[in-house]
């Protein structure tokens, strides 16, 4: 699957970007009617060119309000948003050139065709009659909808709708795709498409930026996460540096059996962990068929440990790092409760 | 696109009604005696007033109404490269052309229908055009007014309160100069739009009396004006949070 964002001829689509910075967040904040609730208090952030970034959030976070300022929909009651340089409060237009989104719920033209639709927002973004046709084919053909283009989107499947979204939001070459929650509902085989669409779209140096609630995928796909609630950012990091905030479970687990030649060792396994500096605590999780299994939590040296295990007459046949998911670090953020 | 998709249906929602009021007011009547058989002469532009304006207005209204509120296809056009204005202005030139369409429709249907069929002699063609390409965009002035300011929820009722006294008390089955034994309530006609449309439709078709010629072009785009500022500045309220 390949997804072309380069422009053969150069005449349709967004300039190259301008700026290192493809989105810089600062401040923002945003209220809804003179005393509403106060959706965005102080968001800050930026997503460099070609990067994947994640925004997580429980529902009404402030995530939906944050892609809508971006997008030109909502105006901020305070700080400031640029895209690739631009503010978006005042040059909405060239704003709007350079972005895509592929919205949280379909928002297809039902009463046209899926090459409709296609060829209607080419138009809007100056595509000549011929161009926007032929371009509009080349992205159904990349969708998989090649041969569907003339039926009625109010036939389309929930996957084929949001593949047909997909093709709409990259017609103009976009600099900057966001993706608002795309997974929700949609099949393995659909998830796994649109997942290779966003890493392809990367090496192409497209910038990503996606709205999730699906863990797996944030991890998968993110270069970057931040994890709002509240309206505020509470963490940012990669996947990798969000999961070491889970304070519990930074640490190893090893896999023991007692070696051959014992010699002098105790067999322990457990008392060799927890003579290991750095080990805050440390449990046997499992006993198996002459297998120990044991955790050892806290700022731990493996390879100290595997020599005091060595010593202790035990042979390792398995360590690993413990990470918790991410879905422990943003349960562990946000806490459980409803909202 | 549903003038090409669905023309039948498109037909029937602009084209039924003002058969129907060509037909019995301007046929039915004057055969059983009810009414004077030039009738149909006085109605016709006031008839071709009401369509392109009505027509107008309610392609503009209920798509826009159901846009916003459920399938969020406006969105996308949000999108486009273009100030948000510019997304009304775009909604309201389409509605018009279909109200232009439908209006100008009614003309054969008239020489069919009509005791006296067509009289066209003295029409000033210019004129006639000018004046319902002003009251389609009028219509779609209004109807984006509409469509901005009325919750989804309410739509049913905003279409019956205000569909039935604009019908009702924009000069279309009477002249406007007539109503001076009524004055209250030609002052009222003055507020509705369809008013300088039915009445500037009659002065250039060239039948029957009409209101004063300088008043026509004024009341017409001064319609376009207010309803267009409140309309535009309700659709960037909607489209921008």
């Amino acid at each position: 699957m390949a997804v072309s964002t380069a422009s053969p001829t150069g005449s349709f689509g967004p300039p190259p970007p301008t700026t290192a910075g493809a989105i810089v967040v600062e401040g923002l904040r945003k209220r809804y009617g003179s005393d509403g609730p106060e959706a965005v208090k102080g968001i800050d952030f930026s997503v460099a060119q070609g990067e994947i970034f994640g925004l997580l959030g429980p529902n009404g976070a402030g995530k939906t309000t944050t892609i809508g300022v971006i997008t030109t929909r909502v105006r901020p009651t305070g700080g400031r948003v640029l895209v690739d340089g631009l503010d978006v409060t005042q040059d909405q237009v060239a704003v709007k050139l350079r972005l895509a989104i592929v919205p949280q719920r379909p928002n297809l033209d039902r009463s046209l065709s899926a090459l409709e639709n296609l060829t209607f927002h080419a138009a809007y973004f100056g595509f000549s009659r011929k161009a926007r046709r032929e371009r509009a084919l080349e992205l159904l053909e990349q969708v998989g909808l090649a041969g569907r283009e003339d039926d009625r989107v109010d036939q389309y499947s929930g996957g084929m709708a949001q593949r047909l979204i997909i093709a709409r939001a990259l017609i103009h070459r976009p600099q900057i795709l966001i993706l608002d929650e795309p997974t929700t509902g949609l099949d393995p085989q659909s998830r796994l498409f649109l997942w290779d669409t966003m890493r392809d779209l990367q090496s192409r140096g497209t910038t990503l930026i996606l709205t999730t609630h699906d863990m797996a995928e944030a991890d998968q796909l993110c270069d970057r996460i931040a994890i709002v609630d509240h309206g505020e950012v509470i963490a940012l990091d990669t996947p990798r540096g969000l999961r070491k905030l889970l304070p519990s479970e930074q640490g190893v687990e090893v896999v023991v059996v007692a070696a051959g030649d014992a010699g002098t060792g105790t067999g322990d396994p457990l008392e060799a962990v927890r003579s290991t500096p750095g080990v805050e605590r440390a449990d046997v999780v499992a006993e198996a068929e002459g297998r120990t299994t044991v955790r050892a939590y806290g700022a731990v040296d493996a390879g100290d440990l595997v020599d005091r295990l060595k010593r202790a007459g035990l042979e390792l046949v398995e360590l690993r790092q413990l990470e918790g998911s991410l879905e422990d670090v943003f349960v562990h953020l946000t806490g459980r409760e409803l909202r | 696109m549903t003038v090409r998709r669905e023309p039948g249906g498109f037909l029937a929602q602009a084209l039924l009604q003002p058969i129907f009021f060509l037909f019995i007011f301007g046929r039915v009547l004057p055969e059983i005696g009810q009414a004077q058989g030039s009738y149909g002469n006085l109605l016709l532009p006031g008839v071709m007033a009401l369509t392109a304006i009505t027509v107008s207005l309610q392609n503009v209204a209920l798509p826009l109404v159901i846009e916003f509120s459920f399938t969020k296809e406006i969105e996308d056009r949000l999108l486009a490269p273009l100030p948000a204005w510019a997304v009304g202005v775009e909604k309201i030139v389409h509605a018009a052309l279909r109200g232009i369409f439908s209006a100008f429709v009614l003309l054969p249907i008239a020489a069919l229908v009509l005791p006296d069929g067509l009289q066209l002699g003295g029409a000033n063609w210019p004129a006639l055009i000018g004046v319902i390409l002003g009251g389609a965009i009028a219509g779609g002035c209004v109807g984006l007014v509409m469509g901005t300011i009325v919750p989804a929820n309410k739509i049913n009722i905003a279409f019956a309160v205000i569909l039935t006294p604009l019908l009702f008390t924009g000069a279309t089955f009477y002249p406007w100069e007539s109503l001076d034994s009524l004055r209250w309530f030609q002052v009222v006609t003055l507020l509705n739009p369809l008013t300088y449309v039915s009445e500037g439709a009659r002065a250039a078709i060239g039948t029957g009396e009409h209101m004063a010629t300088w008043a026509i072009p004024l009341g017409i785009v001064g319609s376009i004006a207010v309803f267009g500022t409140v309309g535009l500045l309700g659709f960037r309220r909607r489209a921008i949070d």
